[in-house]
């Protein structure tokens, strides 16, 4: 099978670092306002910084997928001495909070890694180097066919198991109907 | 559209609960900037001089400035303005921290308290929706821990809150207003907040703060962020370390204090001890704060990092900045660091001024001493070796205003007069009627003597900042240092510090000579007056030597953020001129050249007569008359011919000619 290059980006966050400014709320905010800087407005922000200032919490999270419905079960973290608020490390715009949407029209946000840009926003803004930007390159399977058709077997069966064969099949022919 | 501010102040009278979204008029803006400038305007059409400190109709505003919520690095400060208890003139003291931006993307520029409420409140300010709640829950809880009950019981953690302790709430002077790692701390904005019964006013919002040339204004910010770095990695050699750097003063990193513990003096602001930072005391100081820090914390969008957690044993966790881990050690002339550590927990909970609190308690120690205060009035209070137990016990009677405590709850100038007996001579160290810094030198300084003298800010921290403290002892010392300095309004500034030496006839207390002193001085004053307008701290501008923010970048920045063309001398002319309504407005109040005086022992060595040439110059400089009043040439200039009227009405002005 044949392998591709990907360059993987990621952004190193050393939380313990974190001042709290919020800098990088403002940043990412302007640069995604229409045109670009015409605007700032943390709440639109991709990047949010969880605080609590007495319990030493300061944690720089990035938005992620989106997700309809928020998950039955929840974690609480305690690290460090330090207990951490529900869903905290999570990155989803999910219906559970209002964390990454747009606080007008409550669409999800999700973090673009600045597209276009040689270096995210949020990591030029931040003078206190909590946010490290580094791409790198990985070696990856490239997709067949094949493998497509088989990922496509393994969410079809999970959802015949979650919600029955029959009531699959209702749901595709309606689909087909709708179409 | 309205860019870099919203166009909407909050007028909340609380005696009829009454909440208003009122449009303001640009026109202001283009007049008087915004924060202290467009404030002053408000507190000038709308509270007359009779109107008294704890009057219904004394006016207290939070106004946020210019440029917060843009992408402005440090411009987070809120400007709290009001009547003084204190000083019964226009005070203004600002926080730095999370609330003005909040208020911004709340949808506002100010918010204005008329009245009085007849119970505790509270006032949550969410976008449009505002409430005025019930506090009387609260009353009584610490100013820091009662931020986070309100996020908990409005379940809103991302919630800024500004609230009052006890000394609020009981109305003393040096009554703060905390807010998360930051406080509105001098001249008793606590007092004003807690005679209208508001504990606190919490604010969340979510909207947007425009530019009007957003991407002109990023490119600005590149360079201000390219010197920001180049400053935090390049300290100023030649001077003490606490003022290499910019921001705020970085005592919650720095553990070096020999220069406050020698420079400053102790007790009631009257002795240096000269050997004080022994090689001893150095390591137990140091190991004390490296124990009691946690973690360095910023302001809203500041790369500095002035303040930190403070996680000391045995002590509930707080937030500190600045000098305040030394006031209250020094004035009880305790050695070790860590009761700085223990009373500020207790006094910000409380929520008083770290600077003229102390002083004050101080003062009563002095006075008992002195046999005007008696054992009566410490009845209680642990025996004088233990020198913490007695400052602590002080505290708790001045901020539940109990016995002895009610008196000295005003403040040493008026605790001094009701005392009687002598008292007097104690309260030493004021200015109009406020408590100074501690600092007590041997030869007059002219630029000193005129900031202290004349600026209305009525405290030096908050009025010096770009000119040297001192002048360096070899020229090449003064070569380099004129050598990459952006920052003077003109070249003449560079040659006038390559002149200025330690010692001899181009020294203090002639040099700088009048004339000149008086334009070092306009400038200083003029940067805090932009940062005030702006809401910049005055770290990143006025207060440090060599800042990001000048006269020199803030106009560019100022125009890109509003789209309002203002070039140097047009920004000048703005603070310029609510500079003079706002000291118009206090001299409707009664004050004159004659408040206009450091305190008696300031320095060893006066110079009376060059005292009055100083005073005389850096006035007819300023557009002033012998009195100290603006005359109507200087206000007509700047287009307040409605302040010389007013001013000729009431017989302020008399000279029409000036
Ligand atoms: S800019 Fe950096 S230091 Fe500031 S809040 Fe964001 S991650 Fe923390
Ligand atoms: S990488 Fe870009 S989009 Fe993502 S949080 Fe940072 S600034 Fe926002
Ligand atoms: S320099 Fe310090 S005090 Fe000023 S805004 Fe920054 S963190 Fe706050």
């Amino acid at each position: 099978m044949s392998k591709v290059k990907k360059i993987v980006k990621n952004i190193r966050v050393d939380a313990d670092k974190c001042n709290g400014c919020r800098g990088c709320e403002i940043a990412c905010s302007a640069f995604h306002a229409e045109p670009k800087y015409s605007s700032v407005n943390p709440a639109r922000s991709r990047i949010r910084v969880l605080t609590n200032r007495l319990k030493d919490i300061w944690l720089p999270v990035f938005a992620g997928e989106y997700t309809p419905t928020e998950c039955a079960g929840r974690d609480i973290y305690t690290i460090d001495g330090k207990e951490y608020e529900e869903c905290a490390f999570c990155r989803a715009a999910c219906p559970s909070r209002d964390m990454f949407k747009e606080p007008d029209s409550g669409l999800p946000l999700r973090c673009d890694m600045c597209e276009g840009e040689d270096e995210p926003l949020c990591v030029k803004w931040c003078l206190t180097n909590v946010l490290v930007y580094e791409e790198r390159e990985v070696w990856v399977e490239e997709e067949t066919e094949e493998m497509k058709q088989e990922e496509l077997h393994v969410g079809l069966e999970s959802l015949a198991d979650k919600y029955g064969r029959d009531k699959l099949m209702d749901a595709v022919a309606r689909m087909n109907a709708k179409d | 559209m309205r860019y870099a501010e919203i166009g909407y102040y909050l007028e909340i009278d609380l005696a009829t609960g009454n909440i208003e979204k009122v449009e303001s008029d640009p026109e202001l803006t283009e007049l008087y900037l915004g924060g202290l400038g467009t404030s002053v305007k408000q507190h000038w059409d709308r509270v007359p001089p009779e109107v008294k400190p704890f009057d219904d109709e004394n006016l207290l505003i939070f106004s946020t400035g210019l440029l917060n919520g843009t992408p402005a690095f440090s411009a987070n400060r809120t400007v709290v303005s009001f009547v003084s208890p204190q000083s019964e003139l226009l005070a203004y003291p600002m926080m730095g921290g999370f609330w003005s931006a909040e208020l911004k993307h709340a949808g506002y520029d100010k918010v204005i308290f008329s009245n009085k409420s007849p119970d505790w409140v509270y006032i949550w300010i969410n976008n449009d929706k505002v409430e005025i709640r019930d506090a009387r829950h609260f009353k009584g809880k610490g100013s820091l821990e009662v931020q986070d009950l309100i996020r908990e019981e409005l379940n809103e953690p991302n919630a800024q809150v500004a609230a009052i302790g006890l000394a609020g709430e009981n109305r003393c002077f040096t009554a703060s207003i905390e807010q998360s790692r930051s406080s509105s701390s001098r001249l008793g904005g606590g007092a004003i907040m807690g005679d209208k019964k508001i504990k606190a006013v919490a604010v969340r919002g979510s909207k947007d703060v425009h530019l009007a040339r957003g991407a002109e204004f990023m490119e600005l910010m590149e360079e201000v962020k390219k010197y920001i770095n180049f400053r935090n990695s390049n300290p100023i050699p030649g001077v003490m370390t606490i003022l290499s750097g910019i921001g705020s003063p970085q005592e919650m990193l720095h553990t070096d204090e020999k220069w406050h513990t020698e420079g400053f003096a102790w007790g009631n602001a009257r002795k240096r001890r000269k050997n004080f930072w022994t090689e001893e005391i150095e390591k137990a100081w140091t190991g004390t704060q490296n124990t009691a820090i946690k973690r360095f914390i910023s302001c809203y969008n500041c790369p500095q990092q002035c303040g930190a957690l403070i996680d000391y044993p045995g002590v509930p966790r707080y937030m500190m900045k600045c000098f305040s881990k030394l006031t209250y050690g020094m004035a009880a002339y305790v050695d070790n660091l860590e009761f700085g550590f223990k009373i500020v927990q207790r006094a910000q909970e409380y929520g008083v001024d770290a600077f003229s609190t102390p002083q004050i308690l101080a003062f009563a120690v002095e006075l008992k001493d002195a046999g005007i205060l008696t054992d009566k009035d410490f009845e209680g209070c642990p025996p004088d070796e233990d020198k913490e137990g007695r400052f602590v016990w002080l505290l708790d009677r001045l901020v539940n205003r109990e016995g002895i405590g009610d008196i000295l709850a005003d403040g040493t100038y008026w605790a001094a007069k009701r005392i009687g007996n002598g008292a007097e001579e104690f309260a030493h160290n004021n200015i109009k009627k406020h408590e100074q810094l501690p600092i007590k030198l041997g030869m007059l300084d002219p630029l000193y003597y005129l900031m202290y003298a004349t600026n209305e800010k009525i405290s030096i921290t908050q009025i010096e900042g770009n000119w040297p403290q001192a002048p360096f002892p070899k020229r090449e010392q003064r070569e380099q240092f004129v050598k990459e300095w952006p920052q003077v309004p003109d070249e003449r500034f560079k040659e006038w510090l390559l002149e200025w030496e330690p010692r001899g006839e181009k020294s203090i207390p002639h040099y700088p000579p009048p004339p000149m002193a008086s334009e070092i001085v306009d400038w200083m004053e003029m940067i805090h007056n932009i940062d005030d307008a702006l809401g910049l701290c005055a770290g990143m501008a006025s207060f440090c030597l060599k800042p990001p923010y000048h006269i020199n970048n803030l106009p560019q920045l100022v125009s890109a953020a509003t789209g309002m063309d203002v070039d140097r001398d047009e920004l000048k002319r703005k603070v310029n001129r609510s500079r003079n309504l706002h000291r118009a407005f206090n001299n409707c109040r009664g004050m004159t050249r004659a408040d206009e005086k450091p305190p008696e022992d300031h320095w060893r060595h006066r110079f009376p007569e060059l005292e009055e040439e100083l005073l005389s110059t850096y006035y007819a400089f300023k557009g002033w008359n012998h009195d100290g009043i603006p005359t109507r040439e200087r206000l007509h200039e700047l287009d307040l011919d409605y302040v010389a009227d007013e001013l000729e009405k009431r017989g302020i002005l008399k000279d029409v000619q000036g």
